[in-house]
């Protein structure tokens, strides 16, 4: 039952020690840095401190509430991250797989439209655009309300 | 009533500064907007097109007919990238 915002990498394992005990079910997602086929060679995540970590802590606990969780795990980096690198994870643990993964769909969702990160993209030449959010984002959003 | 008025992103390169301290009388988000826009022309074109601008009052996400009785801090950013 926690949401973290940091810069410094993270590992998975240690991150996961100990989560789900007793449950039936545990599901993890991570976000990895694409390359996009060479043009980027990093992102750089600008955040709003103070209100991100009150966003991803309430999210997190809609999503306990909605799908009856019995643990859940929010972790998103902020800062200039290379490609490759994991960008954010959650972990969703849950009496039965199916309430586990659709509780790690519906943080995703919120995470990626509503939780305040913007990432630029930075290329070999040096900071590039910001990215555009994506309908299809948005539309997954809107699956879980009303 | 003074507010701190944040910006991040692209609002925040095109206004050229992250946070401002801001003496207003405005009721509600939009009428703020309209006092912004109106300071000087980096304002007026981060804020020029409110369909690519979300806001936040007090750190939680608002429309921009939120009232701003007793508000200490407005945010203006572009939709969010998450995840």
């Amino acid at each position: 039952m926690s949401a973290r915002v940091q810069s410094a990498p993270f590992d998975l394992a240690a991150e996961l020690a100990g989560f789900g005990q007793g449950s039936g079910a545990v599901v993890t997602f991570t976000g990895l840095v694409r390359d996009e086929g060479g043009r980027l060679v990093a992102l750089e995540i600008e955040h709003y401190p103070g209100m991100t970590e009150k966003a991803l802590q309430a999210y997190g606990e809609e999503a306990a509430r909605r799908f009856g969780l019995d643990g859940w795990r929010i972790l998103h980096r902020h800062g200039r991250l290379a490609a490759g690198e994991p960008i954010m994870m959650v972990a969703t643990a849950a009496r039965h797989r199916a309430a586990a993964f659709e509780a790690a769909e519906y943080l995703m969702d919120w995470l990626k439209s509503r939780a305040p990160f913007w990432k630029r993209e930075i290329g070999p030449d040096g900071p590039g655009a910001w990215v555009d959010a994506r309908a299809e984002d948005e539309d997954a959003l809107s699956r879980w309300q009303g | 009533m003074a507010l701190d008025v944040l910006y991040f992103a692209w609002l925040r390169e095109r206004i050229g500064h992250p946070r401002e301290r801001i003496e207003t009388e405005a009721a509600t988000v939009r009428e703020l907007v309209a006092q912004l826009s109106a300071m000087d022309e980096w304002h007026a074109a981060a804020l020029a097109d409110l369909s690519a601008v979300r806001v936040a009052v007090d750190q939680e996400l608002a429309d921009l007919d939120a009232p701003l009785a007793g508000v200490r801090e407005v945010a203006f950013f572009p939709p969010m990238t998450g995840g």
